[in-house]
């Protein structure tokens, strides 16, 4: 059996006891992880220096792997929603809507107009939620501390909007396939409507605390360069490749859940450094409290479930009264509903970029196969083009400009 | 689209698969980022159809072209390319050559199914621990299962 921990060793031994030559640098490895603060959960790099200079980064992954998609293939459809949330934890209702989405395509079941104007609603309240963790840890990897402070004063408001409408801080399961999990709460547009009038000048507040930084502009303009060729050719999306100059949106691109009816820019910057992506996304913020108020004024009436009595579970009420109510809610709490068989791949646009949902069913119960195409995974691939040749101080600028979750990667 | 190396061409829920032989992948990829502008490999993955279908794998490639000039303004187009391998020594050609993107997609595969990738610069397990024996999503795998027992003899 292979000892990776004693060859890692020895590796490091032979490392350290080549002589120093003028004509070939002595390198050193460094391990950076899996523990490091700054790489924002359990990754691994090494990384090999000469003098301060990295000439080599292997990122090194897997250690939060759960086998969420092994575990979707052996519970039926309707449960595989809370896993869903621990994909990516920053950002689980961008998870659920892009499963619900997936699942209604292959079932083709068309969505009421309140239930999609919801979903986009907390989908960009999430985006804030999770652009504000951003922010803030990333700003206090470079040393603004305070940062931190300011933006997790908002973000615990989000968590309570969120608990409003789901009874959840964190894993909400609330958007579901076939509509929401239950109406929304009375009074969520005073909530909402709260939050959101003040927090476009919590962003200029942010900006002004940043941007009349000397420190922070030297820690960020020109870092983490890499070319719009590298990205796509290493399958980089999100504010990374929108920091290029290049304005891939899906919720531009391929509207889904009538992102079409909103009236957005998509933020675009074309220094390609740590500051781009940093003014992209407060930019994106600024957009998502436009969409937010958007949706909130026009919000239609009507249902928020489909009416597919096969699929959503039925009101609480009509379990109690009514005969066909009863059998519906026993079929589908006991061996839930069935999928036509076929494959579905659905994409939609996650603060990290765009994640998708590759769905094959052969007409059971339970998913035959669900592949998760997660941003962070896609957006690590970049990351040994992003560091090499670059400065070791600089690492934690460029790794932290990427905004990647550790769940999301490993899965 | 007329390339060599596809089998055959699927319509399904608005998306389009395209079923391609194995001994071709390559070659086929190619021609789709080059004359047919899919700049960017989504994913890579597989599924295991065990023990109903034969051959066993399907490995199944997800494209995203973003029009020709992408700067100016993107035009998303995708498409799916699909192949077919055996369940005994399951191997096909790698696309890394290709798309650089594809190196940890196909050694996740790798990890997750036991297929291998010919000419793959570095096909090592990816995310479970490398000493691990068999491959998780596999269906004769069992999803509950312990492998060290914690029982004193």
């Amino acid at each position: 059996m292979k000892q990776p921990l004693e060859d890692h060793v020895a590796t490091l031994a032979a490392v350290q006891e080549r002589p120093a030559t003028p004509s070939a640098p002595r390198r050193m490895t460094l391990n950076m992880g899996p523990q490091h603060p700054s790489t924002h959960g359990v990754l691994r790099i090494v990384i090999e220096l000469e003098g301060e200079t990295i000439v080599r980064a292997e990122p090194d992954i897997g250690f939060l792997h759960t086998g969420i998609e092994k575990q979707c293939e052996a519970i039926n459809w309707a449960q595989v929603v809370t896993l869903t949330d621990r994909v990516d934890y920053l950002s689980n209702i961008g998870n659920n809507l892009v499963y619900a989405l997936t699942v209604e395509k292959l079932l083709q079941m068309e969505i009421p107009p309140k239930a999609q104007w919801m979903r986009v609603m907390l989908a960009e309240i999430d985006r804030l939620n999770s652009h504000l963790v951003w922010l803030g840890t990333h700003a206090l990897d470079i040393g603004a501390m305070s940062m931190f402070f300011y933006c997790f004063r908002e973000r615990e408001d989000i968590l309570r909007l969120k608990e409003m409408f789901s009874g959840q801080r964190m894993m909400t399961s609330y958007i579901r396939p076939g509509g929401l999990a239950l109406d929304a709460p009375r009074g969520w547009e005073k909530a909402v409507g709260k939050f959101i009038k003040q927090f476009p000048s919590k962003v200029d507040e942010y900006e002004n605390l940043l941007d009349n930084n000397p420190i922070w502009k030297i820690r960020t303009q020109g870092v983490g360069y890499i070319s719009l060729e590298d990205m796509l050719d290493l399958g980089v999306t999100g504010p990374m490749i929108r920091g290029a100059g290049v304005a891939l949106d899906v919720r531009k691109t391929e509207p889904y859940s009538s992102y079409d009816k909103f009236n957005f820019k998509v933020a675009t910057q074309t220094s390609n450094d740590v500051y781009g992506r940093y003014r992209v996304r407060l930019e994106e913020m600024r957009e998502s409290a436009k969409i937010i108020v958007q949706a909130m004024e026009g919000m239609p009436e009507g249902p928020y479930q489909a009416d597919a009595p096969h699929v959503v579970l039925p009101d609480r009420e009509k379990m109690k009264t009514q005969m066909e109510s009863l059998i519906y809610h026993f079929k589908i709490v006991t061996e839930g509903y069935r999928v036509p068989a076929g494959e579905a791949y659905v994409a939609v646009e996650s603060p990290r970029g765009e994640i998708a949902y590759y769905a094959v069913s052969d007409g059971t119960a339970k998913p035959y196969r669900l592949h998760m195409r997660t941003p962070s995974f896609a957006n690590l691939i970049a990351l040994p083009t992003l560091l090499e040749g670059t400065l070791i101080a600089d690492s934690i600028a460029s790794l932290g400009s990427m905004d990647f979750v550790l769940g999301d990667t490993d899965r | 689209m007329n390339y060599p190396g596809i089998l055959e061409t699927k319509q399904a829920l608005g998306e389009t698969t395209l079923i391609a032989d194995p001994a071709h992948i390559v070659s086929l990829c190619r021609d789709l980022k080059h004359k047919e502008n899919f700049l960017r490999l989504d994913t890579v993955t597989a599924v295991d159809w065990h023990p109903t279908e034969d051959p066993r794998f399907e490995v199944v490639y997800h494209l995203h072209s973003l029009g020709a000039n992408p700067q100016v303004k993107v035009e998303s187009r995708r498409l799916r390319v699909k192949c077919r391998i055996s369940g005994t020594n399951p191997e096909i050609d790698s696309v890394t050559s290709v798309w650089r993107a594809a190196n940890w997609y196909e050694r996740e595969v790798f990890d997750m199914f036991g297929i291998g990738f010919r000419n793959h610069p570095n096909l090592t397990r990816i995310l479970m621990p490398l000493d691990w024996e068999g491959h998780p999503l596999r269906k004769d795998y069992p999803v509950h299962g312990y492998k060290y027992s914690y029982a004193k003899d």
